[in-house]
């Protein structure tokens, strides 16, 4: 029974992960076969650096990933910061709902709504060839929003109030209480949101394929047009070099969690000690 | 002494959705003053200290400051501070940065703030705790950093919202007695909030007895004590007996079937009343030498007194004696004159002061439930 159980969860381990196994051995794959592995070899990593067209979308797409974060995770404090706020629960209720929706959004539709709404502002303001960095960049802050409202809002409930409150006492205005006592306190939540939306925008395809023009690709998008010929083998390696820096940064998050859980555990039983003296 | 006055409430309604917490309060607070704003809770006192914070705005009546009105200036702009109930010391500060906060927000220069809060750290017994994560302290002592992070301000008022709640028996005792020398040498007016009434009476110049949103009695621990207004407030401040009674003329009362002679007057003849006796005044003597008698139906042992209580024709009383009586024995009650206490006839009238149901796991129940409401 015991073996049975630890085979099923090695066949699903095994099955979750086959596929970027094979991703993986192949990137250092020597001859240009899917079938056999002849000998190792970084080749195609050097074929990449080589490809000046790959590397111009990986610097977009980190150049996305860094200011679509940062704008979102901005935009997306502030909101978790006024919903907190609230006085009414309901509204509290309504406003959180309503901002989770787009999470749940198939990509498609978000993807096909915000290009015919970017056309359509395009044809009012009499624009041509809107689509690119900056509708890419309105898009990926929207998606990223949820993502950030959702992991700083808790922390703002965690927060006593009398906090806040005590930062007034001792003199601080509002904007000074919010950096110097709020901001302290929510800034894991505003971290794991920020490494979030990063990972999210890194791997965005459906939506950039909608927003996006042929002069502004990213990595996913570039893949894409890649595979739709012929794979070439380079970009094996370039799915690895994404695959880590994915991982690695959930690692990162993870790691950032939970020392926070510890630290949260540890006040709480120096709470409890000292309600018993 | 008018001119002492630095704090005044005046007239200060509040309401929170609809629900009345503050009717119509006004209230005198003098300059270096141990004021205590003392009642169950809901009775209204948190959001009377919140109201002079400035946390909470009153939808009626002023608050003056020093003589000038300050319904509508920010907390951050008050001379006052603040000890909270839970600490609310800030999680990402240690402790120098905790009691160094509010010199820090006023751009004092570094070595006045590190001396300041090297006095503060010495006043309130923590030498050496600078460098400490406030998550490592005890209650107790993140207590004291609370109350050296505001005192370090030099606030003309400090307010302080049931600071010793969370802290044990014992412990709360020794803050009880810290917090008076604080006051003494420093000299600055406290407003003290609890729902302790032995508390109150140990710390206070002046204890504010309130209730249902209004203040029931204004006075000095022995007054309130002595001297309790009405019903509500006999029975809040120690054990009382209050039974009904009639004044039959200035220094003569008759309660439970026999006429006693009193110390109060000036009530209209045959005036309905209460009558207030404390459970330490009443002497148990024998039978024949009483002016009551009753059965004995409870006796607790208490330490320095045995509580006993005695069915006096259906009326059980409460009673600390140092002599032991066994239960279901018949003993006579003995009241001196100026044990008995006359109070006119108020809302509270025949809702306090009588002991048939009580135990003590009762009161105790009680209480916690009450603590429990609070949250």
């Amino acid at each position: 029974m015991k073996f049975l159980s630890r085979f099923y969860m090695a066949l699903i381990f095994f099955i979750l992960y086959a596929p970027i196994l094979v991703v993986i051995v192949f990137s250092f794959n020597g001859s240009g076969s899917l079938s056999h592995f002849s000998d190792f070899s970084l080749h195609w990593y050097r074929e990449l650096f080589r490809d000046g067209e790959a590397l111009s979308a990986l610097k977009n797409s980190l150049f996305l990933a860094v200011t679509s974060s940062v704008f979102a995770t901005v935009i997306g404090t502030f909101a978790a910061f006024g919903i907190s706020r609230a006085k009414r629960r309901y509204y509290q209720v309504a406003v959180e709902t309503v901002s989770k929706i787009p999470m749940m959004n198939p990509d498609i539709v978000t993807g096909v709504s915000m290009m015919l709404l970017f056309v359509g502002v395009a044809s009012i303001l009499k624009l041509s060839n809107v689509l690119g960095l900056w509708t890419m960049l309105i898009a990926h802050t929207t998606f990223n929003l949820p993502y950030v409202i959702l992991s700083v809002l808790p922390k703002f409930r965690q927060m006593d109030k009398s906090l806040t409150e005590a930062a007034l006492d001792l003199g601080c205005t509002p904007a000074q209480t919010f950096f110097r006592v709020e901001l302290p306190f929510i800034v894991p939540g505003v971290i794991s949101g920020l490494m979030m939306s990063f990972t999210l925008s890194l791997d965005d395809f459906v939506i950039s394929h909608f927003v996006s023009s042929p002069d502004f690709k990213t990595l996913p998008l570039y893949i894409y047009n890649q595979t739709a010929h012929e794979v070439k083998f380079s970009m094996y390696a370039l799915c690895t070099l994404l695959i880590f820096v994915i991982l690695i940064l959930l690692i990162a998050v993870n790691l950032a969690g939970s020392a926070e859980d510890r630290k949260l555990r540890k006040k709480n039983r120096a709470g409890a000690k000292g309600g018993r003296g | 002494m008018n001119k002492d006055i630095l704090i005044r409430l005046n007239g200060i309604s509040k309401a929170f959705d609809g629900e009345t917490v503050l009717d119509s309060i006004s209230l005198e607070i003098h300059d270096k003053e141990f004021i205590t704003l003392l009642g169950p809770s809901g009775c209204g006192k948190t959001t009377t200290l919140r109201i002079i914070g400035g946390f909470e705005t009153p939808d009626e009546g002023d608050v003056f400051f020093d003589g000038k009105r300050i319904n509508d200036v920010p907390p951050y702009q008050r001379q006052v501070n603040t000890v909270f109930q839970r600490y609310a010391l800030f999680p990402h500060l240690n402790v120098f940065d905790n009691i160094a906060f509010g010199l820090r927000i006023q751009k004092r220069p570094d070595a006045e703030i590190r001396q300041k809060v090297k006095d503060m750290l010495a006043m309130v017994n923590l030498k050496g705790f600078e460098r400490r994560k406030v998550s490592t302290l005890s209650g107790g002592q993140q207590q004291r950093v609370a109350i050296a992070r505001a005192l370090v301000n030099q606030p003309k008022v400090l307010l302080l919202d049931e600071p010793l709640a969370a802290l044990d028996l014992k412990l709360r005792k020794d803050m009880q007695n810290e917090l008076k020398n604080i006051q003494h040498q420093t000299g600055i007016t406290f407003i003290y909030v609890t729902h302790d009434q032995e508390e109150a009476l140990s710390m206070s110049d002046t204890v504010v007895v309130m209730a249902h949103g209004q203040i029931q009695q204004i006075g000095s621990p022995t007054d309130i004590y002595n001297e309790p207004v009405n019903a509500f407030v006999a029975d809040f401040i120690g054990e009382s007996n209050i039974v009904d009674g009639i004044m039959l003329a200035d220094r003569s009362v008759r309660f439970a079937g026999h006429t006693f002679v009193c110390v109060d007057g000036g009530f209209a003849k045959n005036e309905q009343v209460d009558v207030v006796v404390r459970p330490e005044d009443v002497d148990v003597v024998p039978v024949e030498k009483g002016m009551l008698k009753g059965l004995v139906t409870g006796v607790t042992f208490k330490g320095v007194h045995y509580e006993i209580i005695v069915d006096v024709d259906g009326f059980k009383w409460m009673i600390q004696t140092t002599d032991f009586v066994a239960e279901g024995e018949t003993i006579g009650l003995y009241i001196e004159p100026d044990a008995i206490h006359i109070m006119k006839k108020s809302e509270f009238s025949g809702m306090f002061g009588d002991y048939s149901s009580f135990s003590d796991e009762l009161d105790k129940l009680s209480v916690i439930t009450e603590d429990e409401e609070e949250e």
